[in-house]
């Protein structure tokens, strides 16, 4: 009854959803109050409906209702309940039931707090943010309905895939949604200034924290899918170039474009064409890496179950918002007159650079990824685009964004002084040659790759604090420290951020530069060097879990023949789903893991095992979370606090 | 007889097998260095989107002994890869060739970034060059400037 009343709910949300995208969009056009009235209502009550389909899926999840086809595909009553409730958006159908909710929650957010956006404005922001929803509704209920029913229920489901089964995993989904979702807002708050033909700076700074918001939550979920990537598929690599990754890889680096470029819109009234754009194509990419998951026709790692009809569905939706929003930018970008004047020397310019080579490299994995699908179609080639093109073409882009940086991120606005610019960076440059310097000395005789990319992140990280240092102005140290710690949180957050970037890009080096592998045949109760390290297989027992079988191994770390960590890598077998799965074990450090797999038994006796040192791995997530976190305390400046406040700051609106 | 030895085990050995086995780690490590960043760059056929050198695949163990084979026998890494790619096909290569319509590929991002630049230099004089509106004698950060000072 409650999964009918469910499904109930979602075909009135999308019924709403078709009022919120016509009547208010037609009120803002004729000034008529009421019809735009209508958007705020329709936007709590979408959300509400949703909300309520969403939670009667995840009754249906926690009971284990066999009769519900998703369930049986997706559940088992043996999995333990957090995984059931994971199970909800483990798939096709119920990830796009969240994919919805979280559209219409964001949409819902606008209407609440855009309490200071003008009337029209807002009105086109949700009836877009509404046209989004119908597509979504109308796709799922059409090709994708999670609430159908089976006629002769099973005694038991087919269970989740194991893989998934995972406490990363299962917050990785609806963080990357968020992020996905997110940048709706940024395609609404475009499309909505394109339909008004008025972008302002009042405009940047009200899409600002919904890309940043965006932005933040897409930078947790991939690092999430990356750690998870890295502890469970069993050979510790991070980051694998996958479409997968890659469809949620080019959002990211777009929204990082716009989170910049808005900047720009907000302070200085240029490059507001740009921005619109990438609004647009941001929003874009994340449709698009919807087509690669859920069409099935790249072959990935983790893709949804294939079905053209629905890839069909999927590039339908691309070609409406793409289409139209395009369209609609190609009548009226002429209308957005640049006001901003600034010489080649200035912040702005150092943001123009960011912006390309951000976009650039989206491009490169965009090509990449498609690449196999277009050959295919036009040259008739099969071909693979894998890991090693990714590393040699997305790259130097990447290292010349992280060269240029620090430079442009202590520019002055409108027009700078390069010499005083640089002066300020000059002990950050030295140091970060001295810490390269002294990387090369310490290895003997590997790749530059490691000194380099050490002396990268040095520069980043450096100049990120020679920046704050900068904005403390002169006097005495104490004085200076005073001010800088009641610097706004905006520039706490670009420094927190910048470095975070740079402690990822050292990171990424040193890991690939240093790691140790070892491979060997080892018998309980042998020891075997690793490094530094010395480890003892003492054991391998089989063991039962909830829902699965394991054969877990005991192994001793020693170093120096003391004892520093007791490790349990497993093999799992999920006999519901017929797959094995690798736990590894691993002794998390701050400047290295120790990562321990079992492999399979051997016929001479012993078994397979193989153990890496991986230094510095942890900090390519702490880098990433250091990302969020600045991101988070920029949108916690005061500025969009008040934000929205631009009624109350007149100034920050010039009259036009 | 050791190569046979190897293909019945392989043949033999059931479910899935973990990448790279202990069994056919090379004994010279040079050889073995060659192998493993050889197999890097070998798409595993059967499996969704992973290398020889991580697939758990018996296929992919197949090619991994057959590369060492290769390598063993003298050639060198191309030629290797050549042997790979006329019984496989193009597909194995994760690193596609810059032959023929693949160029494309190779240079779409170079060009773009040419072009970006272009166009952004491009963009950046003529900001440059405009004089300021006429009528705004103020820019925007003055005039906040300007209602700071006069608030205060």
């Amino acid at each position: 009854m409650i999964v009918e009343l469910g499904h109930f709910a979602l075909v009135l949300a999308l019924a709403v959803a078709v009022v919120q995208a016509t009547v208010p969009l037609i009120g803002a056009h004729y000034r008529w109050q009421r019809w735009m009235a209508v958007a705020e209502p329709a936007a709590t009550t979408q959300l509400l409906l949703i909300g309520f389909a969403f939670a009667a899926l995840t009754w249906a999840f926690v009971t284990s209702d066999f009769s519900l086809r998703l369930v049986v595909l997706n559940s088992h009553t043996l999995k333990p309940l957090i995984y059931k409730i994971s199970g909800v958006w483990g798939n096709h159908e119920g990830s796009l039931l969240l994919w919805s909710l979280i559209l219409s929650l964001f949409g819902a957010c606008a209407a609440w707090f855009g309490g200071n956006l003008p009337i029209t404005l807002r009105a086109r922001v949700l009836s877009v943010q509404a046209m989004i929803g119908v597509a979504f509704m109308l796709f799922m209920l059409f090709t994708s309905n999670p609430f159908l029913r089976l006629e002769v229920p099973p005694f038991d489901g087919n269970d989740l895939n194991p893989l998934l089964q995972d406490p990363g995993l299962a917050f990785h989904p609806p963080f990357l949604y968020l992020g996905y979702v997110g940048l709706s807002m940024s395609f609404s708050f475009a499309v909505a200034a394109l339909i008004e033909g008025r972008v302002d700076a009042a405009w940047g700074r009200w899409v600002r924290p919904w890309t940043l918001a965006a932005w933040i939550f897409l930078t947790i979920g991939i690092a999430l899918g990356s750690w998870w990537a890295y502890y469970e598929l069993g050979w510790g690599g991070f980051w694998f170039w996958d479409p997968v990754e890659n469809a949620s890889f080019m959002p990211w680096l777009i929204a990082a474009a716009l989170l910049h470029s808005a900047i720009v819109v907000e302070k200085r009234e240029a490059l507001k064409s740009w921005t619109i754009l990438l609004a647009i194509l941001a929003f874009g990419f994340s449709l698009i890496g919807t087509f690669i998951v859920r069409s099935g026709v790249i072959t990935s790692v983790h893709a949804f179950a294939n079905d053209p009809e629905r890839g069909v569905f999927i590039l339908m939706i691309l070609g409406v918002f793409m289409g139209g929003a395009l369209l609609l930018f190609a009548l009226r970008a002429g209308v957005m007159e640049a006001k901003g004047v600034f010489s080649v020397v200035s912040r702005e310019s150092a943001l123009v650079a960011n912006n390309l080579l951000l976009a650039v490299s989206a491009f490169v994995v965009f090509v990449g990824t498609l690449w196999p699908l277009f050959a295919e179609l036009v040259f008739d080639r099969k071909l693979s685009v894998g890991p090693p093109f990714f590393n040699m073409a997305f790259t130097p882009f990447m290292v010349a964004l992280a060269v240029l940086l620090p430079v442009g991120s202590v520019l002055a606005w409108k027009r700078a002084n390069l010499a005083q610019a640089l002066a300020t960076l000059r002990l950050a440059f030295v140091l970060a040659l001295a810490l390269g310097a002294l990387a090369w000395t310490m290895q003997t005789g590997r790749s530059i790759l490691g000194p380099v990319g050490v002396m990268l992140g040095a520069w980043v990280i450096l100049g990120a604090l020679g920046d704050l240092w900068a904005r403390g102005g002169r006097g005495a140290p104490v004085q200076r420290l005073g001010r800088i710690t009641r610097l706004p949180r905006s520039d706490w957050g670009k420094a927190t951020a910048h470095a975070g970037f740079g402690v990822t890009v050292a990171a990424i080096a040193a890991l690939t530069a240093w790691q140790t592998e070892d491979i060997r045949v080892v018998r309980p109760g042998e020891s075997f060097p690793l490094g530094p390290y010395t480890v003892t297989l003492v054991e391998v027992h089989d063991e039962r879990g909830p829902n699965y079988q394991t054969s877990k191994a005991e192994m001793d770390l020693f170093r120096n023949g003391a004892l520093i960590a007791k490790l349990y890598p497993e093999k799992r077998f999920y006999p519901v789903a017929r797959m094995p799965t690798t736990e590894a074990g691993i002794d998390h450090r701050l400047l290295r893991d120790v990562y321990l797999v079992l492999g399979d038994p051997q016929d001479g006796g012993g078994f397979a095992v193989r153990s890496y040192i991986k230094p510095f791995v942890n900090w390519i997530w702490i880098g990433c979370f250091l990302m969020a976190i600045g991101g988070g305390l920029s949108l916690s400046d005061r500025r969009y606090r008040r934000a929205a406040g631009a009624r109350r700051m007149p100034a920050a609106v010039p009259a036009e | 007889m050791r190569r046979a030895a190897i293909l019945l085990l392989a043949l033999f050995l059931a479910g899935p097998v973990a990448a790279v086995e202990p069994d056919e780690v090379l004994a010279d490590p040079a050889l073995e260095a060659r192998a493993r960043d050889l197999s890097k760059g070998l798409r595993c056929l059967v499996c969704r989107n992973e290398s020889i050198d991580e697939s758990h695949a018996d296929l992919a163990r197949d090619l991994r002994l057959l590369l060492r084979e290769r390598l063993v026998a003298g050639d060198t890494d191309a030629q290797a890869i050549a042997f790979i790619v006329d019984r496989y096909g193009e597909y194995v290569l994760l690193n596609p060739t810059t032959s023929g319509s693949n160029l494309l590929l190779w240079i779409a991002g170079p060009a773009m970034a040419l072009g970006g630049a272009g166009l952004a230099v491009l963009y950046v004089r003529r900001r440059s060059a405009t004089p300021e509106i006429a009528g705004t004698a103020l820019t925007q950060a003055e005039q906040a400037r300007l209602a700071e000072i006069l608030k205060d």
